[in-house]
């Protein structure tokens, strides 16, 4: 199985004529993924490598049957083609783009909870099942196929592990990046609960930063409604207080949103938090026995 | 981006919410001629994003222009917590009859505003919230419906605002969330929202937060934006657009990914080194990229060595490299450059190093191993 991205994926890119959506869309394209459709309003007829483009995501859907959309449209676009995307009926909308305000995405996390649509990001990297398919910016060469998922707010992070634990001979199921941002559509409780049910996945490791409680509240989570074992990571232990570690989302307010705290919270629920990625490796390869 | 108190005020006018008269000065010179124009007895107060600057000295009542002249000198160039005094606020005093507290703010957890009131204002409100949570007003507010009047009512009513005040309050309450709304802020907070002695309702403090993402959409807002640091590397990361937070350490940092690069902060102080800044080069990191976060690193006098850590994705490490080898080209830095290179294009990268480098860089294989590296050797060099 995997979960969110496989081989029933049928993905539209919009903004897939710009430099970083092109260059995007061709990798996933070459890794297997079926890409079916770009939008670009105004280059309806054109294509890219094959790939047809559209004015409109609705009109691609209607043409292809996309049920997955990837993002790339700078900021001040993205949170139209975020509504655009959810208008059109599309089930997984994975945010690429960085930057997005704040009260958009109050707006955007407010509308999302009235359905039963899915967002991942924004500010995200996307999300790989090895071997299947990948949506989004990750280096696929780091990953394999195997039984780990792993779900994170760092992209560079989630490399580091995933090629901690490929060096041990263990793969993943899938990886999901949800994304730097104190918004995010998809939290750390909706993925885990989707490894939970995912009987390819034996193991979660879930990689969490400094800022906001969301590592907290999946730690409640976790004990309450997880079989499947979770070991954690939190990156930011020597971050100050009201400094921005590059996310947007990653600053300690006040004297909440600490990694220690978030550590801490962890380990009292019993979920083992590593110290660094590769004592989560270790730990990882420990918990498979 | 914090706004200062009187950026704050002035921005709740345009709102239509009671502030006092006031006037901004520089000077002495400037205070006392706006003392005079605002007339009667005034109100000093430093301008710095710091909690405590009444108890600091900073805040100071002048009877007249002179006094105001005199407060003023005495309160600019002040350090409050670290922070120089630039800029004074002049304003009429204020006859209190009672002082409240509300704000708008974004709730991060909820991900939704959160407006709050309460009638014991004029402290610190975390205090409030723990010994008094009953005296704390909260209520949620759905962004695609908005803040509407009964909302306010709630919370008036719940507040226990004293019944003359509550017309006001319920207006400084629709008022807070419009501005909230307008500005895209992440906070609005009045500590204390006063009611006076002739019944009105007026902003005695404000503290505004700006989304920096949304400032594309009011460039009035990214105009008041100041450069509030005096740190040098800090400016200078600020001027080039590399992402850089000054700490105390003395093991300079840069990677490519907030992630990696909050965790090889961690790993330096578990080798136990003391991390001297975070610098997120990005996750593009071509080599001008490189050259210019180095660039910012070695200009850090306190810095004894460097830790490089990358992780090649869409970052190709040869490209490090070669931004590396620019750099010291034209920086000619001498201090030991410890190099963790993997993923994509990293043997390459490797080999880059190893063939042109000077003596002074070195290779580690791992994160762990680079951090021990790195530790041992600024330790070395003091």
């Amino acid at each position: 199985m995997s979960i969110l991205v496989n081989n029933d994926t049928k993905l539209v890119v919009q903004g897939i004529t710009g430099r970083e959506g092109q260059f995007h869309t061709l990798r996933n394209k070459a890794y297997g993924t079926n890409v079916v459709a770009g939008v670009t309003p105004g280059k309806a007829g054109q294509d890219v490598d094959g790939i047809p483009v559209f004015n409109t995501v609705r009109d691609a859907v209607e043409a292809t049957g996309a049920n997955t959309s990837m993002i790339f449209v700078p900021p001040r676009f993205a949170t139209d083609a975020i509504f655009e995307s959810l208008d059109a009926g599309i089930d997984l909308t994975i945010t690429i783009t960085e930057g997005i305000p704040a009260h958009d995405m109050m707006r955007v996390y407010t509308h999302l909870g009235r359905g039963d649509q899915r967002l991942l990001g924004p500010n995200c990297p996307g999300a790989i099942s090895p071997g299947k398919a990948t949506v989004g910016i990750m280096p696929t060469d780091v990953f394999t196929p195997g039984r780990v998922g792993i779900v994170s707010r760092s992209g560079t992070l989630t490399y580091q592990i995933s090629k901690e634990i490929g060096d041990m001979g263990i793969g993943q199921s899938t990886v999901v990046g949800i994304g730097g941002d104190p918004i995010v559509g998809s939290s750390f409780i909706d993925v885990l609960g989707m490894f939970e049910a995912d009987p390819e996945t034996d193991l979660v490791v879930m990689v969490g930063e400094i800022g906001g409680d969301e590592e907290e509240k999946a730690g409640a989570f976790i004990a309450e409604n997880m079989k499947t074992p979770v070991v954690g990571y939190i990156a930011g232990f020597q971050a100050p207080p009201g400094k921005q570690m590059g996310h947007a989302g990653a600053i300690i307010t006040g004297s909440s949103g600490t990694a220690q705290g978030k550590k801490d919270a962890l380990e009292a629920l019993g979920v083992r938090v590593g110290t660094n990625p590769t004592e989560v490796a270790e730990i990882v390869r420990e918990q498979l026995g | 981006m914090d706004l200062f108190e009187y950026q704050g005020k002035q921005l709740f006018a345009k709102y239509g919410l009671a502030v006092p008269s006031g006037e901004v000065a520089d000077t002495p010179e400037q205070a006392k001629a706006a003392a005079e124009a605002i007339g009667g007895t005034v109100v000093v107060k430093a301008q710095v994003q710091v909690g405590g600057r009444g108890k600091a000295g900073g805040i100071k009542l002048a009877k007249n222009a002179d006094e105001a002249y005199a407060e003023a000198d005495n309160i600019l160039g002040m350090d409050i917590k670290g922070h120089t005094v630039k800029r004074v606020w002049i304003e009429a005093a204020s006859d209190i009859k009672k002082e409240y507290y509300a704000s708008v703010t974004f709730d991060r957890s909820a991900k939704k505003p959160l407006v709050m009131l309460s009638a014991m204002g004029g402290m610190d409100i975390e205090a409030v919230a723990e010994e008094h949570p009953e005296a704390l007003a909260r209520l949620h507010v759905d962004p695609l419906i908005g803040f509407q009047p009964h909302h306010g009512r709630w919370l008036v009513y719940h507040a226990g605002i004293d019944e003359p005040a509550q017309k006001g309050v319920l207006d400084a309450l629709m008022k807070s969330y419009e501005a909230f709304i307008g500005l895209e802020a992440t906070l609005i907070e009045i500590n204390p929202l006063i009611w006076t002695a002739d019944d009105r309702v007026v902003a005695l403090d404000a503290k505004v937060s700006i989304d920096n993402n949304a400032l594309y959409r009011h460039p009035d807002l990214a105009e008041l934006q100041e450069s509030v640091t005096d740190d040098p590397q800090e400016r200078m990361a600020q001027e080039r657009g590399v992402t850089y937070v000054k700490l105390d350490g003395d093991v300079g940092i840069m990677g490519n990914g907030a992630g990696i690069v909050m965790s090889s902060l961690d790993v330096v102080a578990l080798a136990g080194g003391k991390p001297a800044n975070f610098l997120d080069a990005g996750g593009g990191s071509n080599a001008e990229a490189v050259a210019t976060a180095l660039e910012v690193l070695l200009s850090d006098p306190k810095v004894k060595s460097l830790m490089i850590n990358i992780f090649g994705g869409i970052t190709r490490c040869d490209q490090v490299a070669e931004g590396l080898l620019t750099a010291l080209d034209t920086l000619g830095a001498t201090l030991p450059i410890v190099v963790r290179l993997d993923g994509t294009a990293a043997p390459e990268g490797r080999a880059i190093i190893a063939e042109r480098a000077p003596a002074n860089v070195v290779v580690e294989p791992t994160m762990l191993s680079a951090a021990k590296r790195a530790v041992e050797l600024a330790k070395e060099a003091s």
